[in-house]
């Protein structure tokens, strides 16, 4: 193991963190609002959290990928706790007899980009400066890993009260999400997860790199805005070159649950600069495509995002509602998503949508 | 019906009598520190009225009393908490979101123990019957005299709670017990918040309401005694003491409920104009839309049925200021009688402003004879663009629905605005909150999660429960109406999983009103 330079993540970042996690959820995920709660009694009582670089990892190095799975309704009554998450993490090392070096986020997106934090906490190991989606998304299999085509088994699952289950082997990223997808439900509807374990190589090769401190850069840029009352929605576009998709009130919301997601539409009634037109936004947990009339002008896995017109937080597709003053935005999707293998997991298609993807963000797109 | 309505107010208690539906009296008296003298003056007034020596059929009264305690730190007192649902949740216990001064007025003890439920409604964990003893043991040792009991998924199966309380009868008789699926919905911590809010006011609301029963009874009226709730409605007097945290939001509502009778409107945007905010909100079906989100208090994050309310700082006593103009937040306050330029005070107000363009006639109209025509124009421009902006950004649909105008600076709304088919302005409408406390209903209402079922099968059950409820609560069951229904598909459950929330409301049932002690 080499020496490599941690860095103590403050408090003051975690509440960074917590904002942009949200804003980079794009809808789902959940909130991190009881993740920041863990962690503010965890740093109370002297734990710490260190980051780490994914390029410090050696190559034979075991990150430990994690996630809390299940319904944010569910996890409103359960709530989350770092004993959990850590108990899941150890099952993987109790199984393959390893030892882990770090721990990393299955997403960055949402309340999962809070739950690494609270089991390296609780660990006392670093959490890597890295996760799998750069936002959120609604299935396993919806990962940089699954694109890299990386072993996507053994996965634990852990309930507290003692239930412990372990998906040992999966012939596929999609089959591992129907399975532990089940075991799941049983136990409650939401579950502790630690994903196949990886090494530092192929956290290199296949994580999606930076986004711990790019969701703490986007909370801060928001919440420095606020505080300066400055525009913050300018602030998160000019730090993160994103691009201001629509700025309207929410007139409409249909929801539906179909195969377990909730699915649906919200519209937006345009107001200044957009006055007198509309955009619908189709959603599967995540907002997935922003329609102005009857073309698709973002889709996944560009990140589309909808703010609090006034103070710039993110808001969720469960908790969308009439009257809500939005500003769209779109932020530019990782590579590895917008790759030719990558948009077969993500893309439209994979939600549904007959539309080929094209990113506001590519050169070609720049030039325009 | 005969009944009266009082509103206690920060600057006034207001006093109204309605018979039949109407109102044929109102009084305003001054607030006073203790409250219930000024109960008691507004009362002597209204009865001093020739014909309001009638036979009282029930006394409604609507006050901030217990929030305000809540806010101010003040007559809170130490509880025990009680959290069922471990191991879950292990690591955010009771308060752990609560500002700190709060809690350490509040916090007597915690106990966290094993049982509740899941989202299905099946047992999570064996309840903890040995350790519910000990904890109600250790409560009576300690001489706590309030507690609050938190399940998880209590509002889908509340049996945890009612073995809870059940062994607390048995060991600590004299404790006050607060479940919180009485009080709150999915979302254990805010749920809890509501229970643990409430448990800290017993004390406090025992007092209040002895004492308003007392002022009532020093009046010379024989009347059972209902305080309104946030949602428009009210509950027995008994049932208050057992619930402060209900009459949080009661005043807003009040307003809002009182403009919808005055009216005969159950349907229409209302903006209630003070002398230093005006609050803008929605009526549905007789009702004020409820926030959906939560709703802080004193610090403390909770999910009240609180109505959805828009308060801006505009209001009869605005300060208008020149360079560059504009109307408000500043405000005199109740010193408007005093400093607003027509009572011969210095200080140009939105009250000056209306006087001089006519749009009202009171005070000493030539002290504003000379206002430069463009300012008096100016301000009532920034004064309108306000009530525009705000008011449609609390408009829920598209297309031009009406506005009631309420309170004492309702002469500040103007007589068109866009998105609005027409402003209402009603007699009596700035007594609108007493008169919403003198008409309120009972109320009930489910919030539970159905499986397996349509979505019209899941609204009726629902609604029956919340009938039920209703009923208990003091309903005349031939009088409900559902006033508000709210679904919510459930992401990653199976068996399509839907979360319905049902609310009825219906007279209170008469005439076998339960007699007040």
């Amino acid at each position: 193991m080499s020496k490599v330079e941690l860095k103590t993540i403050s408090l003051e970042e975690i509440e960074a963190l917590a904002v942009g996690a949200w804003i980079l959820g794009t809808g789902g995920g959940g909130s991190p609002y009881l993740g920041l709660l863990n962690l503010r009694r965890l740093y109370a009582e002297g734990h710490c959290v260190q980051l780490m670089s994914p390029l410090d990892l050696d190559d034979a190095d075991w990150v430990a990928v994690v996630s809390n799975m299940g319904a944010p309704l569910v996890g409103q009554e359960r709530l989350a706790d770092s004993r959990n998450i850590a108990r899941a993490v150890r099952m993987q090392e109790e199984i393959n007899n390893i030892k882990f070096r770090a721990v990393m986020s299955v997403e960055i997106g949402g309340g999962n980009g809070v739950q690494a934090l609270m089991a390296a906490a609780h660990l006392g190991i670093p959490v890597v400066d890295a996760d799998c989606m750069g936002r959120a998304f609604p299935e396993a299999q919806m990962t940089s890993v699954a694109i890299g085509d990386l072993r996507p088994y053994p996965c634990t699952l852990y309930d507290p009260r003692g239930i412990e289950a372990v998906v040992t082997k999966v012939p596929s990223w999609k089959w591992m999400e129907r399975a532990s997808r089940k075991i799941c439900v049983e136990m409650g509807s939401i579950a502790s997860t630690s994903k196949a374990p990886r090494t530092g190589r192929e956290v290199k090769d296949w994580g999606i790199h930076f986004t711990t401190t790019k969701a703490i850069r986007i909370g801060r840029a928001v919440q420095e805005a606020n505080r300066r009352h400055e525009d913050p929605i300018a602030a998160l576009l000019a730090t993160e070159g994103g691009q201001k998709l629509f700025t309207g009130k929410i007139v409409d919301v249909a929801r539906r649950t179909t195969e377990g997601f909730l699915r649906g539409t919200a519209m937006v009634d345009g107001s200044d600069a957009d006055r007198g037109t509309k955009l619908k936004l189709s959603f599967q947990n995540e907002w997935i495509v922003a329609w102005r009339d009857e073309e698709a002008i973002a889709t996944s896995p560009d990140l589309i995002c909808v703010l609090d017109s006034v103070n710039g937080h993110g808001i969720g597709t469960e908790t969308i509602r009439y009257g809500q003053r939005v500003t769209v935005v779109a932020l530019p999707a990782p590579p590895v998503l917008t790759s030719p293998r990558g948009l077969e997991f993500v893309g439209p298609r994979a939600f549904g949508y007959d539309l080929d993807f094209r990113s506001l963000f590519s050169p070609a797109a720049a030039g325009a | 019906m005969k009944r009266i309505g009082i509103d206690v107010g920060g600057t006034n208690t207001d006093a109204v009598l309605i018979v039949d539906e109407k109102v044929v009296h109102s009084v305003k008296r001054p607030t006073t520190a203790d409250v219930t003298s000024g109960i008691l003056d507004a009362l002597k007034a209204l009865r001093a009225e020739p014909s309001a020596a009638v036979k009282v059929d029930a006394v409604v009264i609507g006050t901030t009393h217990f929030i305000n305690a809540v806010v101010q730190r003040r007559h809170v007192q130490k509880i025990g908490a009680i959290r069922i649902g471990m191991p879950a949740s292990a690591s955010l216990p009771p308060f752990c979101d609560w500002p700190t001064d709060l809690a350490s007025l509040v916090n007597g003890e915690i106990f966290m123990l094993e049982g509740g439920h899941d989202y299905d409604g099946r047992p999570f964990m064996p309840l903890d019957v040995a350790g519910l003893k000990d904890a109600a043991r250790k409560i009576k040792d300690k001489g706590l005299r309030s507690v609050a009991v938190c399940s998880s998924f209590s509002p889908l199966d509340p049996s945890c709670e009612i073995t809870a309380r059940e062994i607390l009868a048995e060991i600590c008789p004299d404790v006050a017990v607060t479940l919180s699926h009485d009080l709150g919905r999915i979302g254990l911590l805010e749920r809890e918040n509501a229970a643990l809010l409430n448990a800290s006011l017993h004390d406090l609301a025992v007092t209040t309401v002895a004492a308003f029963r007392k002022a009532i009874a020093d009046s010379g009226i024989d009347a059972p005694l209902f305080l309104t709730q946030n949602d428009g409605t009210v509950m027995q007097a008994e049932i208050a003491t057992a619930f402060p945290v209900m009459s949080f939001a009661s005043g807003a509502t009040n307003s809002m409920r009182g403009a919808a009778h005055l009216s005969g409107l159950d349907d229409a945007m209302v903006v209630d104009v003070g002398g230093t905010t005006s609050d803008i909100g929605q009526l549905r079906h007789g009702f004020p839309r409820e926030a959906n989100a939560v709703v802080e208090v004193g610090g403390v994050r909770t999910l009240f049925r609180m109505p959805d309310l828009l308060s801006i700082g505009l209001g009869g006593g605005s300060h208008v200021d020149e360079d560059p103009v504009r109307v408000g937040p500043l405000s005199v306050g109740y010193r408007l009688t005093s400093d607003a330029l027509v009572f011969g005070g210095s200080r140009l107000t939105a009250t000056d402003i209306a006087v001089a363009a006519g749009l009202i006639d009171i005070g000493d109209r030539s002290r504003v004879a000379n206002l430069p025509k463009r300012l008096i124009e100016a301000a009532l421009r920034d004064a309108w663009r306000k009530l525009e902006e705000d008011i449609d950004r609390m408009k829920t649909e598209a297309g031009d629905v009406p506005l009631l105008a309420v309170g004492g600076g309702a002469f500040l709304v103007p007589d068109r605005l866009p998105g609005i088919s027409e402003i209402v302005r009603v007699p009596h409408g700035d007594c609108a909150n007493a008169v919403g406390a003198a008409i309120a209903q009972v109320s009930g209402e489910a919030d539970q999660v159905f499986r397996d079922l349509s979505r019209e099968d899941a609204i009726a059950a629902a609604r029956d429960i919340a009938a039920d409820r209703a009923v208990q609560a003091g309903a005349a069951r031939d009088s409900l109406k559902t006033v508000d229904v709210e679904d919510m598909p459930i992401a990653y459950l199976p068996g399509n999983a839907l979360r319905v929330r049902v609310r009825v409301a219906g007279a209170i049932a008469d005439p076998d009103l339960p007699a007040a002690a």
